[in-house]
């Protein structure tokens, strides 16, 4: 029988290619549901979980809220600011109150890496990552894979340019680990102050000129970037940032025709990314989105779907 | 009490001896040494056969958390895991609540040791008021009082100008500075070794020229004051090669290093999944590091091995990562990583071993050293090198338990730890009075 | 899997019964005007295809054929240690107006049929739905009732009726066993 041998989903370095492919198989098929009339099954009918968000966010939140619920799980959501945290309760004491409730699975977003993988050893719920400082956002992760996929038919030899704060990047670890397991040439672009130090070593290129990263790219994954890091000298202003790191339309062209332009959202635009190429037809970021609920429906099925883990 | 230590390998290369003999202990104080000798009468005999018999062993990175943070750690429970590791004396670090920068904190530290402590324990003062960087503190009247060194353990002095005033003032009571290295401006944030396993993981990385600076700072300092300055905890390849250059250059500097730095790397934040216990301050660093400094422990440029034994309450470390207390145990696994990583391996000699763990450090701070020789006071560690054993957890006498070692196998284990002539431990079992 | 302990169908009695539902279609819905066929995962599916064929043959007109991936709805998720695969459903043409016939291998306890019910109308409103197996094996635990069946067959509960089709398993024949 398939399924994911795994109580939790805390990123995709540890993942093999069989559960990333069961992942994101399985969400192409769910995605029917959210596209039809009646967006609803009774699949998780009785289960229940919860996502706790220790960082601002609309997108990620609410597409698991969604996703639960269209699978007819039960979703409540807790964020920092009306959380006991506020009373200096601890993490791991909000959890485990939390799932003392009967939860099912545990949906977290927290500012500290590791934080999910701390709660996992000590929870026997599900646990799913939904971004821990920058260390990994798995479902952003297998939501960008399963858009190249559906757009190049293959993730394998495909040059993906990801472009901007790789440093503070969740969203760009996810990508490293998951795309670099199905043999795609990744390429990281951004000012040296904010490129990580030691990627290469997991066989990624590194650069900090963005049209060697754009050159012949199929994808081009370009990352927010976070205006206070101005605060910490490691880039002057946005306008240097934009002259020299920004993708504008001349830039994309550097890319193939086809190439794909991706980006995980909130875009600050006229910074990181032109609205020309960002409202174009290479665009696929709202098609990301639309993934993004599938993707997290796919992994709630997988972990809560059963009974008892075996 | 009497107790006559048979048939061991007595090893104390300070005073030439290497050889199969017994040991009398009367009063305290070592009144025999020689093949044969009787038993009739004697309180207690240690069978020591196959064992090495060493002057006591000293560790003088020993976070004591008196006062102030004695849930961490006290008197009795630091004492007991340290003649459990068989150590019969240590040396404690200010950075307390309040910090250890007077005579009255001195004094205290000193008396409540004196009445409930297992072992020796020689304090340190702060080297500046409240260890804020400032005000030198009277460190003059705190030598009378009992510390063996200043320092600014975790706190670093950030002005380098105020460190060498410190240098310069306690050069003339002929006191050792220990220094934190660590340039927190470049640390800040950090919470594990800056490399490529803290991009993996995603976590604030230190990087280790934070250390660096102040490391070749200190050497530089020492050379032009003729201080003493003493690099705790090195862990970096730069750092060993500045200490290096430092002593060539003919600065009275020496250096430590941990157990932990000379066994572990940064892979072992990921190895153990984020777990809270490998976090530490200088974190453990890469491969190179590691070799360097085993390098620098083989040549020498590396004094003293030293703990950084640091224990902390487990709410302070069942937390994130970022927000987890840097620090862990290291005592009880002393001994076993040192035996295990330097001497099995033939980095070390065994008597190498008994000069970096008993004889320097008693040196490094102007205490006597101990001495397997008669009339002198009876500190002794008596070691099992060839013992295999595992840390637990549940044996261990610290009162924190946040070490990345429980689980692992070793080789080498102290047999018994004798202080002034008192059995203090016994095959792993504390021995209270 | 052991030998079988009898053989309830083969490929010609199985190629028969199919004739005969397809003509009982026909009749019960004169014509197939309005007629659509959607099989039940797995061998529902090709099952649905040979109807189509068979009613192609007598009626000479195509009609439209759905699958259908009960996953979802099944109730007996929580039983399972692991979840199984989801498939695709697909079911292409309009609902509303259309009469669907549900096709399956075997009718047993009513569960899946129940399911799939529930996945059908969840994707649209046909005017009526019916239901064709191919063997009706008994122990409803369900009020359901197949509309079409190919072979009634009484069997205990100790027993597994296998239905292999040549498209999956190489070759037609439906056969008992005992359970394991």
């Amino acid at each position: 029988m398939p399924g994911l041998k795994r109580k939790d989903i805390l990123g995709l370095r540890d993942m093999t290619t069989d559960e990333i492919d069961l992942i994101l198989n399985t969400a192409e098929t769910l995605k029917d549901i959210a596209t039809r009339s009646i967006k609803k099954v009774p699949t998780l009918r009785g289960k229940a979980y919860c996502t706790l968000f220790y960082e601002n966010s609309t997108r990620t939140a609410k597409s698991f809220e969604l996703a639960g619920k269209y699978l007819g799980a039960d979703v409540i959501n807790v964020s920092a600011s009306s959380s006991s945290v506020k009373k200096g309760e601890t993490l791991l004491d909000t959890a485990r109150n939390l799932e003392a409730m009967g939860l099912d699975a545990l949906v977290m977003r927290h500012p500290a890496g590791g934080a999910p993988h701390m709660l996992a050893r000590h929870l026997s719920c599900s646990v799913i990552n939904a971004g821990d400082g920058m260390h990994e956002h798995p479902t952003q992760g297998l939501l960008d894979m399963l858009t190249i996929r559906q757009q190049k038919g293959s993730l394998k030899g495909l040059k993906v340019a990801i472009v901007g704060d790789i440093m503070h990047s969740r969203v760009a670890r996810s990508n490293i680990y998951g795309l670099t397991k199905y043999g795609a040439e990744v390429w990281l672009a951004g000012p040296a102050t904010l490129l990580p130090t030691g990627f290469e070593e997991f066989g990624v290129k590194v650069t900090t000129r963005v049209e060697e990263a754009l050159e012949g790219a199929d994808v081009v994954n370009v990352l927010r970037l976070q205006l206070e890091r101005m605060e910490k000298s490691l880039f002057p202003t946005v306008a240097e940032y934009h002259k020299f790191w920004g993708v504008t339309p001349a830039r994309l062209k550097l890319a193939k025709a086809n190439a794909l332009l991706m980006h995980p959202g909130p875009m600050n635009r006229g910074v990181e990314i032109s609205s020309h190429i960002a409202d174009g037809n290479q665009s696929v970021i709202l098609e990301q989105v639309t993934n993004g609920v599938a993707v997290r429906m796919a992994i709630l099925y997988l972990l809560m779907g059963g009974g008892e883990a075996a | 009490m009497t107790i006559l230590i048979r048939n061991g390998r007595l090893i104390d290369p300070a005073n030439h001896i290497d050889q199969l003999a017994d040991i009398f202990i009367k009063n305290g104080r070592i009144a025999a040494i020689g093949e044969g000798l009787k038993d009739n009468g004697v309180d207690k005999v240690i069978n020591a056969r196959g064992k090495v018999v060493a002057p006591g062993f000293i560790d003088i990175h020993v976070h004591l958390r008196v006062p102030g943070q004695e849930y961490k750690e006290d008197i009795r429970t630091g004492t007991a895991a340290a003649v459990r590791g068989g150590f019969v004396g240590i040396v404690c670090m200010p950075n307390t609540n309040p910090v250890i920068d007077n005579v009255p904190l001195v004094s205290y530290v000193v008396n409540l040791a004196r009445e409930q402590g297992l072992c020796k324990v020689w304090p340190t003062g702060a080297i500046t008021k409240g260890s804020k960087g400032e005000q030198l503190a009277e460190i003059g009247d705190m030598k009378e009082a009992g510390i063996v060194a200043i320092t600014d353990d975790g706190r670093p002095v950030t002005s380098s100008e105020t460190m060498r005033q410190a240098m310069i003032y306690a050069k003339q009571f002929d006191l050792m500075v220990m220094d934190h290295a660590e340039e927190k401006a470049i640390s800040a944030g950090g919470a594990m070794h800056y490399g490529k396993v803290s991009s993996m993981l995603g976590i604030k990385g230190i990087p280790s020229t934070s250390e660096e600076v102040q490391v070749a700072r200190d050497v530089l300092l020492s050379l032009e004051t003729g201080a003493h300055v003493h690099i705790q905890h090195i862990s970096s390849r730069q750092s060993v090669a500045l200490v290096r250059w430092g002593k060539q250059m003919g600065a009275r500097v020496t250096c430590e290093a941990t157990p932990h730095h000379f066994t572990l790397t940064d892979q072992i934040v990921a190895d153990l999944n984020y777990s809270t216990d490998t976090k530490m301050n200088p974190p453990v660093r890469e491969e190179a590091d590691r070799l360097a400094i085993i390098a620098g422990i083989a040549d020498g440029t590396i004094d003293i091995i030293a703990t950084d034994h640091a224990p902390h309450h487990i709410d302070e470390k069942a937390v994130e990562y970022q927000d987890a207390a840097f620090g862990i145990t290291g005592l009880e696994t002393s001994v076993g990583l040192t035996v295990t990583k330097l001497v099995k391996p033939g980095i070390i000699s065994l008597a190498q071993m008994v000069t970096m763990m008993s004889t320097r450090p008693a040196e490094l701070v102007g205490l006597k050293a101990p001495a397997l020789v008669e009339g002198a006071e009876a500190d002794i560690t008596i070691i099992d090198v060839d013992k295999s054993w595992t840390v637990k957890a549940e044996e261990m006498a610290s009162k924190s338990l946040n070490s990345p070692f429980i689980g692992w196998e070793l080789t080498g284990a102290p047999h018994a730890t004798i202080v002034g002539g008192k059995l203090r431990m016994l095959e792993q079992q504390v021995i209270g009075e | 899997m052991g030998d079988p302990k009898a053989m309830l169908m083969d490929g010609n009695q199985m190629n028969r019964a199919l004739s005969r539902i397809a003509h009982e279609v026909i009749e019960r819905n004169k014509g197939i005007e309005h007629v659509a066929l959607v099989g039940i995962r797995r061998r529902g599916v090709p099952l649905a295809h040979r109807l189509a064929e068979k009613l192609k043959e007598f009626e000479g007109r195509d009609v439209p054929v759905g699958t259908l991936d009960i996953t979802l709805y099944r109730d007996d998720l929580t039983e399972l240690a692991s979840v199984p695969l989801v498939q695709k459903s697909a079911v292409t043409f309009k609902l509303p107006g259309t009469c669907v016939i549900l096709v399956d291998d075997v009718l047993y306890t009513g569960r899946t049929v129940r399911a799939a019910l529930d996945a059908l109308l969840d994707i649209g409103r046909p005017s009526v739905i019916q239901l064709a197996v191919l063997i009706d094996r008994g122990h409803r635990e369900l009020p359901i009732r197949a509309d079409y069946v190919g072979k009634n067959v009484p069997t205990s509960k100790k027993e597994m009726v296998e239905v292999h089709l040549s498209d999956i398993d190489g070759e037609d024949f439906v056969a008992l066993y005992d359970l394991p």
